[in-house]
């Protein structure tokens, strides 16, 4: 199963590498809102620390939901969601392939605004990389992961741009919280590694619940 | 794992919200015939495909794949159908020969993939660029090319006439005949019936989701004999 979903995301990842369509808008407009944050929030260095986790955060929100709708209209494009659903594999591989593409595509994007938020407002986001770097790629996976299952479930549904973020960020909700109480936890003007730490489990068991849940639902959502 | 030689399709059900799409319809496919599925438009033949496929869940009635004695079943029945749909099901960046191979890949088949755009006519020169520049009937070559990639023992066919030109079309039926021979249970839901005529050899005809008219012969129907059943039947 991990080897047609590999081959799956493989595949996705080919045809933005090719049309860049995907990646460099999510990293345009990440860039923007950094921007956009550096004229709306003060420029001193306590606010900085208490709202840098909440813009990374809505950062990697935004640019995520830009990822999931586009990378799923075009499997909409040409019906391939049909021919993938009809390949003799599992069908289970097609939701991990769709999700493994997308964490690596909100990854890239945390990679461009993540150095970012650092350099533009000063804030401390490298003073423990390893449990940044952690929770970001739990949360791009939990977003990925939750995301592509919504995504594909609305595929046919006309109105899907508007539905997607208002069905999914209620139940990303906890994901962002955790992530923005961890990033918290690591950029305070006295870290709090034991909260970050506690954060960072969350994320793990909130991913993996979901996956669970994901991978039971998922052919049921998107057969006709 | 078999080819498939039969398919039972015993009273199927299809409804989209309150709107029937298919009432209780029952076919029997077999191999090395080709079944011209007809009637006019609305009265269910791609849903009738779709659920054929897999890839529409009917509300009741079943299907079973039959395979030497044996029945099919998920992956098993996956592997052995062939589906040419409205859509071209290709990736509009990659080019012919990619869709291709990413097609043998997932169904793990080590295929000739120029021999086969060969034989659906896709011209070299356009091989080796992105789908997305494709004509409408250069398309059409490429999702028929992506269909009989795997020979399938369950080539489903709707309207693979489309956007190809008549001497196109009647190749194509040429070639479909051809594969008929060789056991695959072909369906072809179409209107263009002087495509399919001296060919096809099973009929069965819709109308407002239900199947009223089914017909086989031990030869093909000429274009005159479809037209006279269509018209009798399907409206």
């Amino acid at each position: 199963m991990l080897r047609h979903a590999f081959r799956i995301a493989w595949k996705d990842l080919r045809i933005e590498v090719r049309s860049k369509e995907i990646f460099m808008t999510m990293a345009f407009f990440g860039a923007l809102l950094v921007v956009i944050y550096s004229f709306a929030f003060p420029n001193d260095q306590t606010a900085i620390r208490g709202s840098v986790p909440g813009m990374l955060w809505v950062s990697i929100a935004f640019t995520g939901t830009i990822a999931l709708g586009r990378a799923f209209d075009r499997e909409r494009e040409n019906d391939t969601m049909r021919a993938l659903l009809l390949a003799p594999v599992p069908r289970l591989s097609v939701f991990l392939g769709k999700a493994i593409a997308m964490a690596v595509l909100i990854l890239g994007v945390a990679v461009v605004v993540v150095p970012l938020l650092a350099l533009w407002l000063n804030a401390p986001l490298f003073a423990y990389p390893l449990e940044l770097a952690v929770s970001v790629g739990l949360g791009a996976l939990g977003m990925a992961v939750i995301g592509s299952v919504f995504a594909a479930t609305l595929l046919k549904a006309r109105s899907r741009d508007v539905l997607l973020p208002v069905v999914l960020y209620p139940i990303l909700l906890p994901l962002f919280v955790a992530g923005t109480k961890c990033t918290a936890g690591l950029v305070a003007e006295h870290p709090n590694l034991e909260a970050a730490h506690y954060w960072i489990s969350f994320l793990g068991i909130y991913d993996a619940a979901f996956l669970v849940l994901s991978l039971w639902v998922f052919e049921s959502l998107v057969i006709e | 794992m078999g080819r498939l030689d039969r398919v039972q399709i015993d009273k199927v059900a299809k409804r989209y919200g309150t709107e029937r799409a298919l009432a209780g319809v029952s076919l029997e496919l077999h191999g090395g015939t080709m079944c011209a599925l007809l009637g006019h438009n609305g009265a269910g033949k791609t849903t009738l495909l779709g659920v054929v496929s897999t890839l529409v869940r009917p509300n009741s009635g079943t299907i079973t794949y039959h395979s030497a004695g044996a029945d099919l079943r998920d992956e098993a029945v996956r592997r052995e159908i062939g589906l040419l749909a409205h859509a071209s099901l290709c990736y509009a960046e990659l080019t012919a020969i990619e869709n291709l191979e990413f097609v043998a890949a997932l169904y793990g088949v080590a295929a000739d993939v120029t021999k086969v755009l060969d034989q659906v006519g896709l011209e070299p020169r356009a091989r080796d660029r992105a789908a997305r520049t494709y004509s409408r009937g250069m398309l059409q070559r490429l999702a028929l090319a992506r269909a009989l990639l795997t020979r399938p023992s369950l080539l489903l066919l709707d309207e693979p006439f489309t956007g190809l030109d008549r001497g196109g079309a009647l190749a194509l039926g040429e070639h479909l005949g051809a594969i008929k021979t060789d056991g695959t249970i072909v369906v072809v839901v179409t209107h263009d019936l002087e495509a399919i005529a001296g060919r096809t050899d099973h009929v069965a005809i819709l109308r407002r989701g239900k199947l009223v008219c089914e017909e086989r012969s031990d030869s093909s129907y000429t274009y005159d004999q479809l037209k006279d059943l269509y018209h009798r039947n399907a409206s």
